[in-house]
């Protein structure tokens, strides 16, 4: 027994020693790529295995501040509200784990500081940048192509040839046409996409001197809705058969906007329905309601969660980035065709990224992955 | 005692739901109520919501409060009256200003957005070596992923028409299409049964009280 009790006094002498050579390698540096708010603040994983870890903060590196306890990780960020143009320094105390006899109230101590600074770039975002160079180059390279008027292919797109049809089969039955630009506000790209497809369709209705319906859910949508069919008539010649009043506002309210046009296509029964443009929840019931009539339906919509239940109710279906095509395709506008095209060069880069990725990766080399995740 | 307005509120509930169910028939007076009252209803709380919680506590309130540390609100509050200016048809040329302010600004704003989310993650998701994955179910998974998303690309490529080796390719990023669309559809089904069962869960419990 007087053994083991002086080898507890012997560890009791030593432990403090021991103690005090243990470096948990505590770090604080200026947080990369930020505006200078920042500090990260690092030390070895096994610190976070001792009984009580402190950690305080000191602005002026004489009176310090408790900042955190125990924290969960071991690289922390400290933020600021302000910026700061001196040093912060920091303490890191912890308290060891011991067990029951060798319960010794010895701390460790550690201490360092940095000041945050400013970055110009975030170098994490190059890959970003370098994409955005290589995509918007091309698109205005090929813009500036099309202006000068070199002409591009583009492949047909099913159902904007079933327009002409849909448009006649409208005219030899009296009835009108509805068109849905979807529920999204102007600022959305759909909107947009759906809009410029009105336009087309406008001066084929006004040609025909058929009826085109447009209910909107959103002012400013009615408002740009109504300039273009209008501009649409005056093409086509039939300016005074236009009808500001075809093109009106019901709701802004998602399922009011839907009861609405369920009622307008129950009593009016239209021989065609477009339902482009941004949908969501309400895409199914105005599908089915639209296919309950018997009218010829062509929809669109880049909501993916959406496509499936206009592909089941629907005749044709613009599945995605189709809808944007298509809107280039009918406009045959330089802009939008030079457009697609750039769009078409950027897939091509991303398949080409992915195949050299996947490639590399198999081959052990993680470099390139690395250089995309930052 | 129940309060009298509770149980009205119940009983409009329940036949405004009734209402727009008789729909599922055929159409009707009842449904036609139903949705005129739900679009007039809908519209003008909209109307109030928009000047209660965007333009008063956004435009107004920060005008007359602090002017000076908000005079820059005067713009937008500028481009929301040449908005206005459509109602009159001589200014109406006003109004296209602001509308082409938001959607370029909008598309700006959205290309970085797009780019890095499904872009650059995309990418970097697909990137993966299907042989280091451990089994043969994640392998077959992983080339599955890098299969389908080539394929889906190239079914996008409007240059060119789809017909032999790019043809195949784009029939079979359709085929990847379809089954996530299959997928999807069925997911958003059991969702919308959700819906039915709260809508049925109101009837039966609030209102008839056959549920406990």
């Amino acid at each position: 027994m007087k053994l083991i009790k002086h080898i507890y006094l012997l560890l009791f002498f030593i432990y403090p020693f021991f103690l005090f050579s243990v470096d948990v390698n505590f770090q604080v540096r200026d947080y990369p790529n930020d505006d200078g708010r920042r500090l990260l603040i690092t030390y070895d994983e096994s610190v976070l295995q001792a009984e009580s870890v402190l950690i305080y903060r000191s602005f002026d590196g004489e009176e310090y501040e408790f900042w955190l306890e125990n924290p969960e990780s071991n690289t922390l960020i400290d933020e600021f509200d302000d910026f700061i143009k001196n040093p912060v320094h920091y303490r890191l105390v912890l308290m060891p784990v011991l067990d029951d006899i060798n319960q010794i109230p010895y701390a460790l101590d550690f201490a360092d500081s940095a000041t945050p600074k400013a970055q110009w770039f975030n170098r994490s975002r190059i890959p970003l940048l370098l994409l955005l160079i290589l995509f918007c180059g091309t698109i205005v390279y090929y813009i500036t192509l099309s202006g000068k008027g070199k002409e591009f292919y583009i492949r047909k797109i099913n159902g904007l040839e079933a327009m002409d049809e849909a448009v006649g089969r409208a005219t030899e039955m009296g009835r009108p046409i509805l068109f849905v630009p979807g529920i999204s506000d102007i600022s959305d790209m759909q909107t947009i996409a759906a809009l410029t497809i009105l336009g087309k369709l406008a001066e084929k209705v006004a040609e025909y001197h058929s009826k085109i319906i447009v209910p909107c859910r959103n002012s400013l949508v009615m408002a740009a809705a109504r300039d273009i069919v209008k501009e649409s008539y005056l093409k086509a010649g039939s300016a005074d058969e236009f009808n500001a009043d075809h093109i009106f506002y019901l709701t802004d309210d998602q399922f009011g906007y839907v009861a609405g046009i369920d009622g307008i296509m129950i009593r009016e029964k239209p021989a065609t329905n477009f339902f482009l443009g941004g949908f969501w929840a309400e895409s199914l019931i105005l599908a089915e309601t639209g296919f309950s009539i018997g009218a010829i339906q062509i929809s669109g919509t880049a909501n993916a969660a959406q496509i499936p239940f206009f592909v089941a109710a629907c005749d044709y279906t613009l599945i995605g980035e189709e809808l944007f095509a298509a809107s280039a395709y009918l406009s045959n506008n330089p802009q939008q065709i030079g457009s697609l095209k750039g769009q078409d060069f950027g897939k091509i880069v991303v398949i080409v990224l992915i195949v050299l990725g996947v490639l590399l990766e198999m081959c052990g080399i993680t470099a390139f992955k690395a250089f995309f995740t930052g | 005692m129940t309060d009298f307005w509770t149980v009205l509120g119940i009983w409009i509930g329940a036949l405004a739901t009734l209402s727009i169910w008789s729909f599922l028939y055929k159409d009707n007076p009842f449904y036609k109520f139903a949705e005129q009252i739900f679009v007039g209803v809908s519209a003008a709380y909209w109307f109030i919501f928009t000047i209660y919680n965007v333009l008063i506590p956004n435009l107004f309130d920060k005008l007359i409060t602090d002017f000076n540390s908000n005079w820059l609100l005067l713009i937008p509050g500028l481009l929301g009256i040449m908005m206005l200016m459509k109602i009159f048809p001589k200014y109406d040329w006003l109004g296209k200003y602001p509308i082409a302010l938001m959607i370029g600004t909008t598309a700006g704003l959205s290309l970085v957005r797009f780019l890095e989310t499904d872009v650059i993650n995309q990418i970097i998701a697909t990137m993966i070596n299907p042989l280091n994955s451990g089994s043969a179910v994640v392998a077959f998974g992983q080339v599955i992923l890098i299969v389908g998303t080539i394929s889906g690309l190239v079914y996008f490529y409007f240059s060119k028409k789809h017909e032999g080796f790019t043809g195949g390719v784009a029939k079979t990023g359709i085929i990847f299409l379809m089954v996530s669309f299959g997928a999807a559809f069925g997911f958003t089904a059991m969702a919308r049964i959700s819906l039915l069962i709260g809508r049925l869960q109101f009837l039966l419990g609030d209102w008839l009280g056959l549920l406990r």
